[in-house]
């Protein structure tokens, strides 16, 4: 059976733009939330995301540092025109990536063995939003040809694809907050079959425009008691939490066949090692008791991994803070670890970056991938007073040192989809 | 209306991303400025609400150069 490595990583958080400075201010214990300033929020009651720091001064982001995202860097201003912001970020990302990987096909034949697989859980609802305001005041002549391209989902892989001349297997994932990891997942899984050799895989998010917020509020996921203190709204597994904290940016890795990226000599972050994917059939937006669809994700991704629950160290779960899910997930965990739940951490990473739903899979299995790296393990915010009497360590505040030989990530979306992804080390 | 190609040459400038010195009367939209068939449509929309007029889609087809705007513009306007 083929094996499938992590060669290249490449983000756009909330945090900052770029993997190492994300994963820094994340082991630091930061926090990328603040204030939404891309509307006037006085109509919703959620009024604080995790924004991407932007050099303009937007998101919180700042001129003087190096690390806020830079949109000229990202796409000339022509390009921007024709693209919604998650494809803008897509492509910021997938360049740090194939930089970060050193992949640069050049022969017909490499291009196209490499393929891109980018998703996004609702894609470009700004320019939907945008349209019908200017359909519904100026008429359809006012219908701008690039809106179409704009805001379909698929087109971050198209224009990842066009940018870099990879021309295998052209795909993209829509699953709610599932996404990013099932692109990560089906992306390994074109490998592993032999269709492509390299897969530029991850997601893509950015909803924090009124119709989003407004969206979300009214199906009562939100966080509204900490509109005064943005950076504690998003606290997993604490007592007090009462709502997700919106997040945007992209998460792309560089997945790559082993051998290939041994040829080359390229460095290999970690190894793909088992995906599971499940549906609850139970509710559009709330998940099955006790976790039961995910737990199953689990584990079928344990059984493809051929691992034991003993060679797994960290589980970056789902949790989004909102008072349902959270402990649905840390019980089904629990059940599937058995006596090992004791010596296993957990942390919540969406406590610091917020959740970025269709890229949230992508970016975690990202700082699972770099956990593995650095032998470190990112901390759960805001975990004052937890809600559940669990054995696991749920690194509550501060990054945690360790062994991590395999890692754990989940991700469960509105629909009951489920995908779980485990890596590990690379001997 | 002598101020109608500056006003074009304004619009192909922002819209299309060249500099302004390439944006001469006989330059084709497609073979010297760059263009592709939906940067056409958007230019086409562009022209349209900076002169108040509509181009129907048949003469929007024999729109090839700057100059072929410009004359269609002035035939329009009044």
């Amino acid at each position: 059976m083929r094996r499938v490595v992590i060669t290249g990583i490449g983000l756009v958080s909330p945090l900052a733009s770029g993997t190492e400075a994300t994963w820094e201010r994340l082991i630091a214990g930061k926090s990328g939330a603040g204030p939404i300033d891309l509307f006037d929020t006085k109509d919703v009651p959620c009024k604080i995301a995790f924004q991407v720091p932007w050099n303009d001064g937007r998101g919180g982001g700042s001129p003087d540092d190096p690390h806020s995202f830079d949109p000229d860097k990202a796409a000339s201003a022509k390009e921007r025109r024709r693209i919604d912001e998650f494809i803008l970020y897509a492509l910021a990302a997938a360049d740090e990536c194939v930089a970060d990987s050193g992949w640069t096909p050049e022969t017909d034949h490499d291009k196209e063995r490499t393929g891109v697989l980018i998703g996004s859980g609702i894609g470009g609802l700004q320019s939907i939003y945008d349209t019908a305001i200017t359909l519904h005041t100026q008429g359809a002549r006012r219908v701008s040809p690039f809106f179409i391209p704009s805001a379909l989902i698929n087109l971050a892989s198209g224009q990842v694809s066009i940018r870099h001349g990879f021309k295998g297997p052209n795909h993209s994932v829509v699953t709610a907050c599932a996404t990013g990891a099932h692109a990560i997942g089906d992306s390994a899984r074109l490998i592993k079959y032999g269709d492509a050799d390299v897969m530029l895989a991850g997601g893509a998010e950015a909803v924090i425009c009124e119709i989003g917020i407004a969206g979300f509020c009214a199906a009562k996921a939100m966080s509204t008691n900490f509109n005064d203190t943005p950076e504690k709204a998003s606290r997993p597994y604490d007592r007090d939490r009462d709502g997700f904290v919106m997040g945007e940016g992209a998460a792309t890795v560089m997945l790559e066949e082993y051998e290939h990226a041994k040829a080359r000599g390229a460095k290999i972050y970690a190894e793909v090692v088992g995906y599971g994917l499940t549906g609850d059939a139970y509710h559009i937006t709330a998940p099955a008791e006790g976790s039961e669809g995910g737990y199953r994700a689990m584990k079928m991704a344990l059984g493809h991994s051929g691992l034991d629950v003993s060679e797994i160290d960290y589980v970056n779960t789902h949790g989004t803070s909102t008072p349902k899910g959270d402990e649905g997930e840390i019980g089904a965990v629990e059940r599937l670890f058995g006596d090992h739940a004791k010596n296993l951490s957990l942390s919540s990473t969406k406590s610091a970056v917020g959740h970025l739903l269709g890229a949230a899979g992508a970016i975690e299995s990202a700082f699972c991938a770099l956990a593995i790296r650095d032998q470190i393990m990112p901390p759960t915010l805001n975990l004052d007073n937890p809600s559940v009497d669990t054995p696991i360590d749920l690194i509550p505040h501060k990054a945690k040192k360790g062994q991590v030989r395999a890692a754990m990530s989940n991700s469960f979306g509105f629909g009951g989809t489920n995908a779980c992804l485990i890596m590990k080390q690379v001997d | 209306m002598s101020d109608v190609f500056e006003r074009v040459k304004k619009i192909v400038v922002e819209n299309l991303d060249v500099e302004a010195d390439k944006v001469a009367e006989s330059a084709s939209f497609i073979d010297d400025l760059g263009a592709d068939s939906l940067d056409l449509v958007e230019l086409v929309m562009a022209f349209e609400e900076e002169f108040n007029i509509e181009i129907p889609d048949d003469v929007q087809e024999n729109i090839r150069t700057v100059g072929d705007a410009v004359t269609h513009i002035k035939a329009h306007v009044s």
